[in-house]
C-alpha cells in the first residue's frame, strides 16, 4: 500500500484503490452475499416478501439433501470434474514437458500458436465444433467407420462427449502452469537422475513432477473448478443421462422460477468446490499465493 | 583396477559447426586425468561423449575396452558430477546419495545403510536427513560426489565442479578431490579452464583449443616441453621472442631475433630459416647468470607474496615478464632503468610460430 503511495503519488494511489475496492464490493462480495440471501429465503410471491413468512431457514438446502435424483447429478458432477481434472492433465503434462525441456524455440512458438488459436474463437463455437465431430452422422462416426474400428455408428453424446468438450475447453488452463513450472527446472536435474540410472518414469516422478508440484495442483485447481461450474458444454454435448448440476441450477432459476433454491443449489456448489480445492492445496502442500503466481 | 577410457578419432558436429575434431588419447584405469582449455574448446563436449549424453558424429569411445556407440548414460560404468552439482532439492542429502540405487531398486534399508557409508567418507556423518538448501557450497560439493559414487562407476566425470567455490575452499577441495580419488581407484576425468588446478591435481592433462587436441602429458612435461605454441601461452605464464632459426645442432636452435642471437631447446623439430618463437617461463630469467642476455627496461614490480613479478619491455617494445624471488627483491633492478635478464638455453623452448 505505501509502496503504490510512493510510484503513484496520493491521487492517482487513492484512485487506483478506490477502483479494487467497488470492484470486490461491487462486483465479488455483493452478489455472493445476494446469493446467500436468497439461499436462506423461501421462495414467496411479490406479495408476501417481507412478510410473517419471510424468515430465514436452511429448507432449500435440505430440499437437495432430500431430492435423491439432484443429490446424484451433484456427487456425479463433482466427480466427473476431478476426472476431466484428471484427464486434462494426462493430456496436458508430456505436452508441457516437451515445450519446456525438449523443444527449441522455433517449435515452442508454433505449437504454443496453434494450441491458442482456437481460443480466439468464442467457447459455445468451439464446444459446437465439438457437437459437429460428435455427431451421429458425423465426420468422427465416419472416420471410426472407415477404418473398420467400429461397425455401426456410436452415440458419443453423453459423457465421453462431455469430458472431451471440456477436456478440449480447459487445455490451456492446465498446460500453462505447468509449462512455467517445468520450464524453471534445470536440465542437469534431469541428465542427472539419467545418468544415475533412472527410468523415464521415475525421472518424472521423483525429479520433474515434484518440482512442478505448485504447477500441477494450479492446473488441476482450475480445471476442476472451471469444468464443475461449466455450462455450454454439457448442455450442448450431454444427453438427458448425463445432466450437469450446472443445468439444474439453471432450471431452477428459469424455468421452475424459484430463485431462491437455485441460489442454494449454486451455494452448495461453491461451498464444495471451495472445500476441495483447499483439500488439493493442502494435500499439494501449495500455498494459495503460489496459485495466484 | 578401473577401467580405462579411450577415445579414437572422436569429432562432434552440431549441424555445420564443428566442436570437436578427430580427438584421440587415452586415459589410463585409476587415473586423475584433466582436460584443459579456455571456456568453448569442446572440453564439455568431450566429457558428455564418454558420459553418453551426446554421441560422437565421428570415431569410437571404448571404456573398459568396450564400445559405447549407442549406449545411453544410464547404461555405461560413468557418473557425472555436473558443474551446477544437480542436486535434487527436494529430496533430503541421504534420499540424494541413494538415488542410484533407488532407482536400481534396492530397498530402502541398503539404499540408508549404503548413504550412511559414503557420507562417513566425505566426512558428513548426521547430514543425511537435512536438505541440499541447508548445506554450504563445500558440502553439496562433497554430496554430489558421493551421489556418483553411490552407483560404483568404473569412470567419474567432473565438470569444472569446483568453479562456484571461493579461492580458499576450491583449494581445499582440490586436495579432497584427489585423496579421495587415491582413496577410491576410480578414474576420474576432470574438466577445467584453470591449469593451476589442472596442474596441481592430476596425473595427466589434455590441452585443447578450439576444438582440437593439443598435447597430453604430465604436468611437467606440458610445463617443461610444450608441443605447441596454445601450449606454451596457456600452461603458466610465458615470454615469447619471435625470430628466425640460423642453425641446428644437438637439440638446440640458435635463432636470430631482434634481441640478438638466442638459443633454446627445440620441442618440435625445425630447421635453418624457420620463423619461430622462443619460449621462456618468468622464473627461468635471471639478472644475474643465464648463456642467453636480452636487454629490458623495468615498468613495475608486482609483490605476489613468494615472489614480485617484474613486468618490463624488451628492447624491440614487447613485453616481458621475469619472477624474482621474494627473497631476491632487496637486489632487484631500479624501475626505470635499463636492466638485462639472462636464461638459460635448456630453459627456452623453440618452436614453429603459428
Amino acid at each position: 500500500m505505501a509502496s503504490l503511495y510512493q510510484r503513484f503519488g496520493g491521487g492517482l494511489a487513492t484512485i487506483f484503490i478506490a477502483l479494487v475496492v467497488l470492484w470486490l464490493a461491487g462486483m465479488v462480495l455483493a452478489p455472493n452475499l445476494m446469493m446467500v440471501d436468497y439461499a436462506l429465503r423461501p421462495n414467496l410471491p411479490p406479495a408476501q416478501i417481507g412478510g410473517p413468512n419471510d424468515v430465514y431457514s436452511l429448507d432449500n438446502i435440505l430440499y437437495l439433501a432430500n431430492e435423491s435424483v439432484h443429490r446424484s447429478i451433484f456427487f456425479k458432477t463433482i466427480w466427473a470434474s476431478a476426472l476431466v481434472a484428471f484427464i486434462t492433465f494426462l493430456v496436458c503434462y508430456p505436452i508441457a514437458f516437451w515445450l519446456a525441456q525438449r523443444a527449441t524455440m522455433g517449435q515452442a512458438a508454433v505449437a504454443i500458436l496453434a494450441l491458442t488459436i482456437p481460443f480466439w474463437i468464442n467457447e459455445v463455437l468451439r464446444t459446437l465444433a465439438w457437437y459437429i465431430i460428435l455427431a451421429f452422422r458425423g465426420p468422427l462416426n465416419a472416420l471410426l467407420l472407415n477404418i473398420g474400428v467400429i461397425d455401426a455408428p456410436v452415440r458419443w453424446n453423453g459423457d465421453g462427449g462431455v469430458l472431451a468438450g471440456m477436456v478440449y475447453a480447459y487445455i490451456l488452463f492446465m498446460l500453462f502452469p505447468i509449462y512455467n513450472s517445468i520450464e524453471s527446472l534445470e536440465k542437469s536435474q534431469i541428465e542427472a537422475a539419467r545418468d544415475l540410472g533412472a527410468s523415464t518414469w521415475r525421472i518424472h516422478w521423483r525429479v520433474v513432477m515434484p518440482h512442478a508440484k505448485a504447477g500441477i495442483a494450479t492446473g488441476c485447481v482450475f480445471t476442476f473448478m472451471l469444468a464443475a461450474g461449466s455450462y455450454v458444454a454439457p448442455a450442448l454435448l450431454g444427453a438427458p443421462g448425463s445432466r450437469w448440476f450446472t443445468e439444474i441450477i439453471y432450471n431452477w432459476f428459469f424455468e421452475g422460477g424459484d430463485w431462491n433454491r437455485g441460489a442454494a443449489y449454486a451455494l452448495v456448489l461453491l461451498v464444495l468446490c471451495l472445500f476441495v480445492v483447499l483439500a488439493t492445496l493442502k494435500i499439494a502442500r501449495v500455498n494459495l499465493t503460489d496459485v495466484a503466481k | 583396477m578401473s577401467h580405462s577410457v579411450e577415445l579414437q578419432g572422436v569429432g562432434m558436429r552440431f549441424g555445420a559447426t564443428r566442436a570437436v575434431g578427430d580427438v584421440s588419447f587415452t586415459v589410463n584405469g585409476g587415473e586423475f586425468f584433466s582436460i584443459l582449455g579456455p571456456s568453448g574448446c569442446g572440453k564439455t563436449t568431450i566429457l558428455r561423449m564418454i558420459a553418453g549424453f551426446l554421441q560422437p558424429t565421428e570415431g569410437r569411445i571404448l571404456i573398459g575396452g568396450k564400445d559405447m556407440q549407442g549406449l545411453g548414460p544410464n547404461q555405461r560404468p560413468t557418473a557425472m558430477i555436473f558443474q551446477s552439482l544437480a542436486l535434487f532439492p527436494l529430496m533430503t542429502v541421504w534420499e540424494n546419495i541413494a538415488f542410484g540405487l533407488e532407482a536400481r531398486g534396492a530397498s530402502k534399508a541398503e539404499r540408508r545403510k549404503k548413504a550412511d557409508e559414503l557420507l562417513s567418507l566425505i566426512a558428513l556423518e548426521g547430514y543425511g536427513d537435512r536438505m541440499p538448501g541447508e548445506l554450504s557450497g563445500g558440502q553439496r560439493q562433497r554430496v554430489a560426489i558421493a551421489r556418483a559414487l553411490a552407483v560404483e562407476p568404473q569412470v567419474l566425470l567432473l565438470d569444472e565442479p569446483l568453479s562456484a567455490l571461493d579461492l580458499k575452499l576450491r583449494q581445499h577441495m582440490r586436495a579432497e578431490l584427489r585423496s579421495l580419488q587415491r582413496r577410491t581407484g576410480v578414474t576420474f576425468i576432470y574438466i577445467t579452464h584453470d591449469q593451476s588446478e589442472a596442474l596441481a591435481m592430476s596425473d595427466r592433462i589434455a590441452v585443447m583449443s578450439a576444438g582440437v587436441l593439443q598435447q597430453v602429458g604430465t604436468p611437467r612435461e606440458l610445463y617443461d616441453n610444450p608441443a605447441t605454441p596454445f601450449v606454451a601461452t596457456f600452461v603458466g605464464e610465458t615470454n615469447a621472442i619471435a625470430g628466425k632459426v640460423t642453425d641446428v645442432a644437438d637439440g638446440v636452435a640458435s635463432v636470430d631475433t631482434v634481441l640478438g642471437l638466442l638459443r633454446g631447446r627445440m620441442a618440435r623439430s625445425v630447421k635453418a630459416g624457420d620463423q619461430v618463437k622462443l619460449y621462456v617461463r618468468p622464473e627461468a630469467l635471471s639478472g644475474s647468470i643465464g648463456e642467453n642476455r636480452v636487454s629490458a627496461t623495468i615498468d613495475r614490480i608486482d609483490f605476489e607474496g613468494a615472489f614480485g613479478l617484474a613486468h618490463g619491455r624488451l628492447s624491440d617494445g614487447a613485453a616481458l615478464v621475469a619472477s624474482i624471488p621474494s627473497t631476491d627483491l632487496a637486489n632487484a633492478p631500479a624501475i626505470g632503468a635499463a636492466t638485462s635478464f639472462g636464461f638459460e638455453t635448456r630453459h627456452a623452448v623453440v618452436l614453429p610460430d603459428g
